[in-house]
C-alpha cells in the first residue's frame, strides 16, 4: 500500500496537464520569440495560457509574468517593491514570522541593505491579527507581504481585510499564494492584491514553472537580464510546455474545487479527530481557518525524522518540521513562531492530503501514526521521564 | 530511502539492546531535547567486562541506529576496550553516516563514556586501573558474542 500525504511539498502531475504539454515537448518545439511559424505557434500557446490563468484569478493577461516557480515570483515581487520604495525614500516592509524562506530570506537580504522589516506575530493559531498589521504600518512602509496560506500548518490569512487596508493607504500588497492557488478561490480584484506568487507543481502542474501577478501600474524589476521576453520583465526563452501545463492544471483544479475542497476538508477533519486521540499531542494551526488538505501535529517525547522514516516504511509519505529534516539545528521557524518550544517542535508531523486521498487511507494513516508514535515513545528517555513524572508534560 | 545505508536502516528499524537495566553499574545520558537528540546508556559491568548494555534514544533515524550499533560494539567487551570506542568506529560499522549526521555517532560515543564515568564514580575505580586490558581476552569475547548471534 502506498499513501501519498505530502501534497504541500508537491502534487502529482495531472493527466490533462501532461497531455496539454506533450505537443510542446515533441513536434511544437518552436521558440516563442521566433518569427517563423513554429515560433508563432509557441507564442500563441503561451499567450493562450496567460489569458486562461489571468481569467482564473480575476486578472488581465498582461498582469501575469511567467517565472521558474514560486520562489522566483516571491523574490521578484519583494525586490520590485523595495526598489520602488527606495526611489520614494521608503524603506520599511511589513510581513509575518511564518512566511516561506523565499520571502524571509529576501527580506533578510534587504535588511542588510538598510531596509527595516516588521514581522507580525502569528499567535498560537497561526493567523496574524489585522489590527496589529494596521498598527505596524508607517509612512515609510513600501510593502506588505503576507502569505495567503501557510505551507506547514495550512493556516489561511485574512487576505481581503489586509488588502483593503493596504489599498486605502496606497501601500503595495504582495501575497505568496503558492499553497492557495488551485485550492482556494483566488480573486485578486476583490482581495485588493497588488502582487501574487504561484507555483504550478502545487496544483498538479509541472515543476519549474510559476507566475507572478502584478497589478497594472505596479513596476517590476528584472531578476534576470537578457532578451525582451515577458514584456521585458523576465528574460530567457519561455518554458512553453511548462506554461501550457500550468494553465491546464489550474483550469482543472479551479473547475474541481467546489467538489474537491469540501471532501478534502472532511477527510482532514477525520484525520485530525483520529490523531487527536494520541495522548500528549497537539494540532498546529487554526482548526478551521486552514487549507482543506492540511494536518500538522506535534507529538511529545519523540523526534520527527524517525517518525517519518517509519511511516515511509509503511508506505506513508509525510513530512516534518524537525531539525533533522530541515538540515539545520533548529526545528521549523513556523512552529517556533506559533509558540511551540524546541522539545515539542522536533516531534512534528505534516500530512497533506490530495484529491486522490480516500477515507480508508486516512484511517490507515491514523492507525500507523498511533503505532509508530507508541513504538518510538517506548524507548525514548524523554518520554520515560515524562511518564514517570520526572519532567512535566508540555502538551 | 537513499538517505541512509542499509545497515543504518536495519539498526533503526530493529534496534538492538533497547531498554533499561534497573540495577545498572553505570548510566550515562547526553544531548538535550532542545537540539533534538538524547541518548541514555545503561551498562552492567562484571569483572571489568561489559556484560550487558541497554539504550534509550530520543532522536532521528541515525541517532537511533548509532546507539544501537554502539551497544553491539561494546557488549561483552572489556572496559579497557570500551573506553577506547570512537564515534568513527560506530559510523564505520554502520557503513557510514551523512556528514551532517556524524554528530549522532559522537553522541553515542559520549553516552558510553558518560556511563563509564558514572561507573567509575560509583565504584571508586579509576580509568587507569582499567586502561591495560588484555587484548587476547577481548578477542575471545568477540568470538563468543559472534557465536551467540
Amino acid at each position: 500500500m502506498k499513501i501519498y500525504a505530502d501534497n504541500a511539498a508537491t502534487t502529482k502531475l495531472s493527466a490533462n496537464a501532461l497531455r496539454a504539454m506533450m505537443p510542446y515537448l515533441e513536434e511544437q518545439y518552436g521558440n516563442p520569440s521566433s518569427l517563423n511559424s513554429e515560433g508563432q505557434r509557441a507564442k500563441e500557446a503561451i499567450e493562450g495560457a496567460r489569458e486562461k490563468i489571468a481569467s482564473l484569478i480575476g486578472a488581465y493577461p498582461r498582469e501575469i509574468t511567467f517565472t521558474s516557480g514560486g520562489s522566483e515570483a516571491d523574490n521578484q515581487a519583494i525586490l520590485s517593491a523595495a526598489r520602488a520604495g527606495e526611489k520614494a525614500g521608503k524603506k520599511h516592509i511589513v510581513s509575518t514570522a511564518i512566511e516561506h524562506h523565499a520571502v524571509l530570506h529576501t527580506l533578510k537580504k534587504l535588511e542588510k541593505e538598510g531596509f527595516s522589516v516588521t514581522l507580525l506575530d502569528p499567535h498560537e493559531n497561526g493567523i496574524v491579527r489585522v489590527p496589529e498589521l494596521e498598527a505596524a504600518l508607517t509612512p515609510d512602509t513600501c510593502l506588505v507581504t503576507v502569505m495567503t496560506a501557510n505551507n506547514e500548518i495550512g493556516t489561511v490569512q485574512p487576505i481581503r481585510e489586509i488588502g483593503e487596508i493596504c489599498r486605502a493607504k496606497k501601500i503595495p500588497f504582495h501575497t505568496d499564494a503558492v499553497q492557495a492557488v488551485g485550492h482556494l478561490p483566488i480573486d485578486v480584484g476583490a482581495d485588493r492584491v497588488d502582487m501574487l506568487s504561484a507555483s504550478a507543481h502545487k496544483f498538479h502542474g509541472p515543476k519549474g514553472t510559476g507566475f507572478l501577478y502584478a497589478r497594472r501600474g505596479i513596476p517590476l524589476t528584472n531578476l534576470i537580464e537578457g532578451g525582451a521576453q515577458e514584456r521585458g520583465r523576465r528574460a530567457g526563452t519561455e518554458n512553453v510546455a511548462g506554461i501550457v501545463g500550468m494553465a491546464a492544471a489550474l483550469e482543472e483544479s479551479a473547475a474541481r474545487m467546489p467538489e474537491v475542497a469540501p471532501r478534502l476538508a472532511e477527510l482532514r477533519d477525520r484525520l485530525i479527530r483520529g490523531l487527536s486521540e494520541i495522548p500528549h499531542s497537539v494540532l498546529n494551526g487554526d482548526p478551521v481557518k486552514r487549507l482543506p488538505g492540511n494536518v500538522n501535529f506535534c507529538f511529545e517525547g519523540i523526534e520527527g525524522e524517525s517518525l517519518l522514516l517509519l511511516l515511509d516504511d509503511r508506505g506513508i509519505s509525510a513530512s516534518s518540521g524537525s531539525a533533522c529534516t530541515s538540515g539545520s539545528l533548529d526545528p521549523s521557524h513556523v512552529l517556533l513562531a506559533i509558540g511551540r518550544v524546541h522539545d515539542v517542535a522536533h516531534g512534528s508531523l505534516r500530512l497533506t492530503l490530495g484529491e486522490d486521498t480516500t477515507t480508508a487511507e486516512v484511517d490507515a494513516i491514523v492507525t500507523a501514526v498511533k503505532e509508530v508514535v507508541a513504538h518510538l515513545r517506548g524507548f525514548s528517555p524523554v518520554w520515560r521521564d515524562l511518564a514517570e513524572g520526572k519532567s512535566k508534560f508540555i502538551l | 530511502m537513499a538517505l541512509y545505508s542499509e545497515k543504518v536502516m536495519d539498526h533503526f528499524r530493529n534496534p538492538r539492546n533497547v531498554g533499561v537495566i534497573e540495577d545498572a553499574d553505570g548510566v550515562g545520558q547526553v544531548g538535550n531535547a532542545k537540539c533534538g537528540d538524547i541518548m541514555k546508556m545503561y551498562l552492567k559491568i562484571e569483572n571489568d567486562v561489559v556484560t550487558d548494555v541497554k539504550f534509550e534514544t530520543f532522536g532521528c533515524g541515525s541517532a537511533i541506529a548509532s546507539s544501537s550499533m554502539a551497544t553491539e560494539l561494546i557488549k561483552g567487551k572489556p572496559v579497557s576496550e570500551v573506553m577506547r570506542l570512537t564515534n568513527k568506529a560506530v559510523a564505520e560499522a554502520l557503513d557510514g553516516l551523512p556528514d551532517y549526521k556524524m554528530h549522532c555517532s559522537v553522541l553515542a560515543e559520549e553516552a558510553i563514556k558518560a556511563a563509564l564515568d558514572d561507573y567509575y564514580a560509583k565504584t571508586g575505580r579509576t580509568p587507569e586501573q582499567d586502561a591495560t586490558g588484555d587484548p587476547a581476552k577481548a578477542d575471545g569475547d568477540e568470538e563468543q558474542k559472534g557465536g551467540e548471534e
